[in-house]
Formats: structure tokens, C-alpha cells, sequence
């Protein structure tokens, strides 16, 4: 669908205008990467807001996190996280298998090294996400063979 | 009727109030604090009930001589307060779950305005002017 690549197309060129200096170098730095961070974060924030409005109220974290496999990945990648594991004590693994920001890269190792950029954007709408359900976390993502992905979310408890 | 809506934030801070009566404006900022405990009251007691149901809306939080409130709390912990004049026994409950739900869908169309920075208090003067049209209208 010619409309689903838009958001793709938008997101490509988010991450090239953020990593991208001024005199058209790269910089692969932190700075960009917690600034890819940031924009991912208040999308998710504001997002959340929006596609929880019909849904009925969440019991506990597991629940809030099955909502975000189903409801907030489709909404997002049009498709459901393939594999969520937890250890039952704050940290769950989402596994996507073909995670749609990677789809479209070859699976080479010249190009793992460059994967991990486009995961920033979605760690931080994952941890927007659950900071606007009242779950603080950190969100951290790797990628083993593309276009396979993981992200694990640590919650701080209170 | 309807005398007064109110907002209150992710970590109880208070976001939005509008009333009929200016006036009485700081009476209703008390019922608003006292809604806060009824409202995590509700969460836990319908949390330990099991059942499968868990609506938004929370029913009657509180009433006394004057006033009934009414409550409803978003996924995202924001809680919405109505009160009403307890003299007035025609708003039935089905109105107040849809004047509710037009204050939820407003909310969400403020958190999507740029401008707006989630858990600030709200000023936008669209979202104050709804809120109005919905107190003449259930007054």
C-alpha cells in the first residue's frame, strides 16, 4: 500500500535529517541518537493517549504490555509483536521478526552495523508509550540478523 | 445540572477547571483533592473484584447535601470529575458516561496539538469553550 510507505519514507528521512550534520557529514554520535530518542518519546506520549481511548482499563503492567504487542504494534507496524517474553520481575522481551523498519534493508553484515539507528525512533515511542500509561522504563534494542529485531524493556519500580 | 468539570493530571495535579458559578470556584477545587482518593479507592476495589469488565468510567465518587461528583479515569491516569447539583435528579447516568466521553475524545484532540505539552494546565481556548458548551448544555 502506497500509504503505509509514507510513514516509512518519513521515518528514513527523520533518520538521515538527525544523523546528518550541517556540512553533510555523518555523526553517528550520541547527540543524534538521544535526539531520535526524544522525538520517538513524545510521539509515543501523545500517541498512546489517542489509541487507549477505546480500549477498557488496564489491570496490571502485563496487560498494559500485551496492549502494546497487539493493539500499539499494529497500529504502529501493521503487524503484532511475534514473541513477548518476560521474566516476571520488570524486564520483558518484544521480538518482531520482521520488523518493518529493517524490511527493506538487505541482511548483510556491511549493513548491521547501520541497523541499529533505525530502532532509536521505535525505542523511544516504546518508552513514550508505557511513560504515558504511568510505567517508567528504559528501552534498549538489538538486532542479531536483520531484519529480526529485539527490544527490552527494563521497568524501574517505584 | 451540571455545575463544574474538571480535570486532574497523571500525578493528581490539577489541569482544567471550569464551573458555572465563579464564585463557588475554590469550593470545587476541594471536592476535586477529596475525588483523588475516591478515584484510587475505585481503581483498587474494581482491580480485586476480578471481573472481566473495567470500564473508564467510574460511577458516583462522592456525594453530599449540595453536590453528587462523578468520575472517569484514561489509561493514561488522567481523571475526569463532573459535579452536579444533587437537587437535580434528571441527568441520568447515561448522560453524564456521554458528556464524559466527548471530554475524553477532547482531551485526546488536545494532546495531538503541538503546542500543548502533555501534563501542562490546559489554556487552549477550543478545548475551554467545548467544556462550556457542555455545562449550558446538561444545566
Amino acid at each position: 500500500m502506497a500509504d503505509d510507505a509514507l510513514f516509512d519514507f518519513l521515518h528514513m528521512e527523520i533518520v538521515s535529517h538527525v544523523t546528518k550534520s550541517d556540512a553533510g557529514l555523518l555523526q553517528d554520535g550520541d547527540e543524534a541518537m538521544s535526539k531520535l530518542e526524544q522525538i520517538g518519546y513524545s510521539t509515543g506520549y501523545r500517541f498512546i493517549e489517542r489509541l487507549t481511548k477505546d480500549l477498557s482499563r488496564f489491570k496490571d503492567e502485563l496487560e498494559v504490555m500485551k496492549a502494546i504487542c497487539k493493539d500499539f504494534w499494529s497500529a504502529v507496524f501493521k503487524k503484532q509483536v511475534d514473541n513477548l517474553r518476560t521474566n516476571h520481575q520488570g524486564v520483558y522481551v518484544l521480538q518482531d521478526n520482521k520488523f518493518r523498519f529493517l524490511a527493506s534493508i538487505s541482511n548483510s553484515r556491511q549493513y548491521l552495523e547501520l541497523a541499529p539507528k533505525y530502532l532509536v525512533f521505535t525505542c523511544g515511542l516504546l518508552r513514550g508509550a508505557l511513560a504515558s500509561l504511568g510505567l517508567t522504563c528504559i528501552v534498549t534494542a538489538e538486532v542479531t540478523t536483520m531484519p529480526a529485531c529485539k527490544f527490552q524493556v527494563h521497568l524501574q519500580r517505584a | 445540572m451540571a455545575v463544574c468539570i474538571g480535570f486532574i493530571g497523571k500525578e493528581n495535579s490539577p489541569l482544567f477547571l471550569r464551573c458555572i458559578n465563579q464564585s463557588q470556584e475554590l469550593q470545587f477545587h476541594y471536592i476535586m483533592h477529596t475525588c483523588i482518593d475516591f478515584v484510587e479507592e475505585k481503581i483498587i476495589q474494581s482491580n480485586k473484584s476480578g471481573s472481566d469488565v473495567r470500564e473508564l468510567y467510574l460511577g458516583l465518587l462522592y456525594s453530599s447535601e449540595e453536590v453528587k461528583a462523578y468520575g472517569f479515569v484514561t489509561n493514561t491516569k488522567i481523571k475526569i470529575v463532573i459535579i452536579i447539583d444533587s437537587t437535580n435528579s434528571l441527568l441520568r447516568d447515561n448522560e453524564i458516561r456521554a458528556i464524559f466521553r466527548k471530554l475524553h475524545n477532547a482531551y485526546t484532540e488536545l494532546v495531538c496539538n503541538p503546542f500543548y505539552t502533555p501534563g501542562d494546565p490546559i489554556t487552549s481556548k477550543s478545548f475551554g469553550a467545548l467544556v462550556d458548551e457542555l455545562l449550558a448544555s446538561s444545566s
